[in-house]
């Protein structure tokens, strides 16, 4: 009962801001300064051009009338068209919405696969050598921005090495050896800060664990070492690592506008850079609007993850 | 992430009571790496400063006589694509860098503490707006609000610095809100309230300085955060427009000749990656000497 009243509650939390981040959405058009007509088609286009897309941004009207209109159509799932492709914006999104999850998921994967198991080992092996690699090269992850480690990643492996493609897309359902080819380099490039930020929390967390009452009364009864950590403190320190998932993927989304422009990753943050580029508004809006949705999803979805996890929020 | 020594916790082998604030200090001098961090950012600030001082080649002088080449005396790291000289674009992007920085964290501070400490000492319905619409702006992905907004400006420094700030403004909101709703139920409080003491001198003179702490280290981080998203929004195309010197626009620049002229993609993403590295330990041994949770 308590757990569906607490993930009723996130929903219904959820609602208002989903209203406010749609207004964040609908001010990038509006808040354009001078005539958004003009940013979008020029100053010289031809007059039936601009009345065209003034009418068809709902222009004429009065502001929140706009807004209404706007909010309405997004709802039914019209997220307008395309000025420069001549498409409807939620098929370019539907085009390149599955290239930039693999790319996002397959760079958590190999955050994960890297940061748990060095965060474990650093932790357990405080203060010596193999704690301090690791968390050097943790905080080398944090800090080397993708858009350098991309680079030197297709220096060494693309066109030094040559063992794998320097940049380029290939569908998992065309040749899956292939796309896997063109996977690493990008994943590995993304996922590399969140493995750094992950390896620390995880070290910190479980460090945290390893010095509570509990921990002590396992070894005291004479659990091996590695009981004491895998059964126990690793088990309590993950509920906590859990929770940063969320921001986490939102720091992954973020990221993989500038991943996808270093590989050539044919995605929604390409699209949106094109967007500005080619000042298509209504295409930035709807790549904005949408990440902006996959992350409120996710985040609730990780709030239903804790409770599953946290027998606290289910028993008391 | 915690690098306190083992000594600093131990009860037994701890000093007498020292000022909290005189503790910190002493903890941060003790870190050897915060000092390493301290130091990196102390010299990108003084280079970026000094930047007139430190190099006299101007860094958006072209020579078409000397394209590409590799360090010498006359360029100690060498020129670029239009035989510009890499060490003045690189003095000259960290002032870029951390100017665009240092007002970033400044905005998000002089908007997000005003905001979160309002919200937090008002509650109800006040603290309720408020933090709705800074949830639904955390709700974006840093960069990408960033781009969205430097979308809607048009592209340059400007722009770039006023949406970095407003990317980082929620955060330090609500941090300040959290450690006001922390200290408001707290005696002293309490007892100022009693006393008769007005509302906004209780908050400025009692509840802020509690704050200050969790700030720093909150800056720091978002100094970091705030380097790399210049750069990355440079990089991008939309940030800093050429020529002017930007380590993203140079690292984005040099992706077309790497394969014969490494020292221009190594140079910037050295330096970026070593500014942000010394934010970073300077961020992770202000916590470590600030932090109140983490001292016991």
């Amino acid at each position: 009962m308590r757990v569906t009243s607490y993930l009723g509650g996130r929903l219904l939390g959820a609602i208002p801001m989903l209203f406010l981040m749609s207004l964040v959405v609908f001010a990038i058009v509006y808040l354009i300064p001078g005539d958004p007509v003009d940013a979008m088609l020029g100053q010289d286009a031809e007059r039936s051009a601009r009345e065209a897309l003034r009418r068809e941004l709902g222009l004429d009207q009065p502001l929140w009338r706009q807004y209404v209109g706007w909010l309405g159509r997004v709802a039914q799932g019209d997220l307008g068209r395309s000025i420069r492709a001549q498409q409807p914006v939620r098929d370019l999104i539907v085009e390149k919405l599955p290239a930039t999850l693999l790319l996002t998921t397959s760079a958590a994967l190999i955050a994960l696969l890297i940061a748990f198991p060095a965060g474990i080992i650093a932790a357990v092996k405080r203060n010596t050598i193999v704690d301090l690699l690791a968390m050097v090269g943790a905080l080398l992850g944090v800090s080397i921005p993708s858009f350098w480690s991309g680079i030197m990643l297709i220096m060494v492996f693309a066109l030094t090495l040559g063992w794998l493609p320097a940049m380029g897309y290939v569908r998992p359902t065309t040749d899956p050896m292939a796309a896997l080819r063109y996977l690493i380099l990008p994943a590995l490039t993304l996922g590399s800060v969140m493995a750094g930020s992950v390896t620390r929390q995880v070290r910190a967390q479980l460090l945290q664990e390893l010095g509570r009452d509990y921990v002590r009364t396992a070894r005291s009864k004479g659990l091996r070492e590695f009981g004491v950590v895998v059964r126990h403190a690793v088990r309590n320190s993950l509920i906590p690592a859990v929770t940063v998932l969320g921001v986490q993927f939102s720091v992954l989304l973020g990221g993989a506008v500038i991943t996808e422009q270093i590989f050539a990753w044919p995605g929604v943050g390409q699209l949106a850079v094109n967007a500005i580029v080619n000042r298509d508004y209504p295409v930035l809006q709807g790549v904005i609007l949408t990440i902006a949705l996959l992350v409120t999803l996710v985040n609730l979805a990780v709030d239903a993850l804790y409770v599953v996890l946290d027998p606290r929020l289910r028993l008391s | 992430m915690s690098s306190s020594t083992p000594a600093s916790a131990s009860p037994e082998r701890r000093p007498a009571p020292e000022p909290p604030r005189h503790r910190a200090l002493g903890r941060l001098k003790r870190s050897r790496l915060a000092l390493i961090g301290l130091a990196i950012v102390g010299l990108t600030a003084l280079v970026g400063l000094l930047a007139p001082l430190v190099v006299t080649a101007d860094p958006v002088a072209m020579d078409f006589g000397a394209l590409l080449e590799g360090p010498s005396r006359a360029h100690p790291l060498g020129t670029d694509q239009f035989g510009r000289d890499v060490l003045a674009r690189l003095v000259w992007g960290a002032r870029l860098s951390v100017t665009i920085g240092a007002v970033a964290v400044a905005l998000a501070l002089v908007v997000g503490v005003p905001i979160g400490a309002l919200s937090g000492y008002a509650g109800g319905a006040i603290d309720n707006v408020l933090m709705r619409c800074m949830d639904a702006l955390l709700a974006f992905p840093a960069l990408l609000l960033a781009l969205g907004l430097v979308a809607i400006m048009g592209p340059g420094s400007t722009s770039t610095t006023l949406a970095i700030g407003v990317v980082y403004t929620p955060g330090v909101a609500r941090l300040t809100r959290g450690v006001v709703l922390a200290e408001r139920p707290q005696e002293y409080v309490q007892a100022a309230h009693a006393l008769g003491q007005r509302d906004r001198w209780v908050l400025l003179r009692h509840i802020m300085p509690n704050c200050v702490s969790a700030l720093v280290v909150q800056a720091s981080v978002n100094f970091a955060n705030a380097m790399v998203i210049e750069a990355g929004l440079s990089f991008l195309g939309i940030g800093t427009p050429p020529p002017t010197a930007s380590w993203g626009l140079m690292l984005n620049e040099a992706r077309a000749f790497m394969s014969s002229a490494l020292h221009v993609a190594i140079v910037p993403g050295v330096a970026i990656s070593l500014a942000v590295l010394g934010w970073n330990l300077l961020g992770d041994g202000l916590r470590d000497a600030l932090d109140p949770r983490l001292t016991e």
